[in-house]
């Protein structure tokens, strides 16, 4: 805040008086957002460079030692090479399957035109309010093999044979949960997507008409183009949403993230390090190590896509 | 708007609709099946599960066990107050940063700009412990102001990115024209750039709403006390408390999950006016 206000002063002093507005319309947001966010969170690196002596109790400086120990140390790095992989696949998951879909049903959407599409998006929309506490708990219910209700309903479509206990097998632990989170957040995308179509000027697809090219082809080589950047925007939310994912694998299958680690995330691992659980006792300073790892991931996700992709994205004014 | 009204096809929309049906009920299955599981007796619960509640099979005792035990209301009313004064903040503030950096030139705003973008990045969990820590010595644990400012502060980053991308697109003589009127800097902020980008609004209040609304995470750790309980924390604490009455964890997440969606419907025409309001036709 003080640097802005020497920046401001040092700029000002030559030319006009001090720009007293410019500090009124910034100091709330970066008062709260400094106080709250951004002095914990350095705290938490702060930490990361620091570790408990598990029998004197003492916390002294230990530098990289904890990095080191996270890449390094096969009983720490096997469980967070495992857990960024899931985190991978669980991204991968929601690129393949939320975007595409987030667009199938803005582009439905926009050729409705009748009361239902209202209706539409709302149910559509609806899974998105939900809690993690709701989601978590009426998906486990459903997939349970105990209470068989999507047992039952693969068998009233004839695809009783297909049935596993899917959050309970390795294979597909992963998979399932990756695609309840698209279910869950897939009103995001589409709402966004629908947006961005209807913001595509008239004269745009009446021009597209009189060239003759309609339809389906249209859509292809028209709108997709034009609503890129929004793609862009949503992939963006998607990562960063992901790699900070934790709440549905807790809620549905326990700080375990079992079975036997298969839907272990980054931010699983974080809450196990950090808080510990029934298999080791709760490490902050090797925690706060993570945390900062993870931050540099997503740091550099972000910057991969400003870079690289954004460049790229045509921009057309509309 | 999408197909000129000459060339609508009738086929073509039937199938969307039956697609769009699809994904209707995929999307609202699990939900019915816990409002209606939540009506039923417990030997329904498991016999019938798909089936509603008929005379035989309709029991109340769910809700009946949930009134007497929780204090739903004030949950409810502790979400709604902690949810709205956060969205205000985020927007004010919000908006206020987004035009400061959006509008005017001094040295280091590329660099404020990045510095506020962080935290669209970092889950502001990671500090759970230095956050802890401020309000224990500010005396705000267990008040509503701690998850207040809490959430102000996670939901400030991304509304002022989103926010600033939309301001930038204001067009520059509108407000010289304001300023040749004579207009102060605040007047033009809340008069004249405010009403322009309030679809952007619309957007960034329902998207710092949910998870707002839904968290779990920090009412636990800075407000657990029963008078600033908030609805999620409650249903949880329910689940913990009630791992075999069935009935009673239905009610409850169904009581989770009716005043969500009665907010929603309450500001889903707000909210789609104002994400589609750039694009009246």
């Amino acid at each position: 805040m003080i640097e802005v206000e020497q920046d401001l002063m040092v700029s000002e002093r030559k030319k006009k008086p001090f720009r007293w507005h410019v500090l009124v319309f910034l100091a709330p947001a970066v008062i709260v957002y400094t106080m709250i966010m951004i002095l914990p969170l350095a705290e938490t690196l702060r930490f990361s460079f620091f570790q408990r002596d598990t029998t004197t109790q003492v916390v002294s400086f230990v530098g990289f030692e904890n990095y080191i120990k996270l890449f390094f140390d096969p009983y720490w790095v096997e469980p967070f090479l495992n857990s960024l992989w899931n985190n991978c696949y669980f991204f991968l998951i929601h690129m393949l399957v939320q975007n595409p879909i987030g667009v199938l049903i803005a582009a439905l959407l926009s050729m409705v035109h009748l009361p239902g599409k209202k209706l539409y998006r709302t149910a559509i929309f609806m899974p998105t309010l939900l809690s993690f506490v709701v989601v978590g708990f009426v998906w486990k219910l459903m997939l349970s093999p105990l209470w068989g209700v999507s047992k039952g309903l693969m068998k009233s479509v004839g695809l009783g044979s297909w049935y596993l206990p899917f959050l309970g097998k390795e294979e597909t632990a992963l998979t399932t949960l990756s695609l309840i989170s698209v279910w869950q957040f897939i009103g995001i995308p589409m709402m966004l997507i629908y947006a961005a179509l209807l913001s595509i000027p008239d004269e745009v697809i009446e021009a597209a008409e009189c060239d003759g090219v309609t339809g389906i082809s249209q859509f292809f080589k028209i709108k997709l183009v034009l609503i890129l950047p929004t793609i862009g925007i949503i992939s963006i939310l998607t990562f960063v949403g992901n790699f900070n994912a934790f709440d549905l694998i807790y809620t549905t299958q326990g700080p375990l993230a079992g079975p036997n680690f298969s839907t272990d995330l980054l931010g699983t691992i974080l809450y196990r390090t950090f808080y510990g659980q029934q298999l080791q006792p709760g490490d902050p300073n090797m925690g706060a190590a993570i945390a900062t790892v993870m931050f540099f991931i997503i740091l550099t996700g972000v910057a991969i896509y400003l870079f690289f992709i954004q460049r790229k994205l045509t921009r057309y004014e509309m | 708007m999408a197909i000129s009204r000459a060339r609508r096809n009738r086929m073509a929309e039937l199938g969307a609709h039956v697609i769009l049906l699809a994904f209707a009920v995929i999307a609202l299955f699990p939900v019915l099946l816990i409002l209606i599981n939540s009506l039923k007796t417990k030997k329904a619960i498991f016999r019938q599960p798909l089936e509603f509640p008929t005379s035989e099979t309709l029991d109340l005792v769910g809700y009946a066990t949930v009134l007497q035990q929780g204090n739903f209301p004030l949950y409810f009313w502790n979400s709604l107050f902690v949810t709205g004064a956060s969205l205000f903040f985020i927007l004010l503030f919000g908006a206020m940063a987004a035009f400061a950096l959006s509008e005017y030139k001094f040295r280091g705003n590329r660099l404020l700009g990045l510095y506020m973008a962080l935290g669209i990045m970092i889950p502001i969990r990671l500090g759970t412990v230095g956050i802890l820590r401020l309000m224990v010595t500010t005396d705000l644990v267990n008040t509503h102001w701690a998850l207040i400012l809490v959430y102000t502060a996670q939901g400030l980053p991304l509304a002022i990115f989103i926010l600033s991308e939309f301001m930038s697109t204001v067009s520059s003589d509108l407000k010289s024209a304001g300023r040749i009127d004579g207009l102060s800097e605040y007047s033009i902020f809340f008069r004249l750039v405010l009403p322009l980008v309030r679809p952007a609004m619309a957007t960034v209040a329902v998207f710092s709403m949910i998870p707002v609304w839904n968290d779990l995470w920090f009412p636990l750790i800075l407000a657990p006390a029963e008078h600033t309980k908030t609805l999620t924390l409650g249903a949880q604490v329910f689940v913990g408390q009630f791992t075999n009455n069935w009935n009673a964890i239905l009610a409850a997440m169904a009581l989770a999950i009716v005043p969500v969606l009665v907010l929603y419907t309450i500001f889903s025409r707000q909210l789609i006016r104002g994400l589609t309001s750039g694009a009246v036709k």
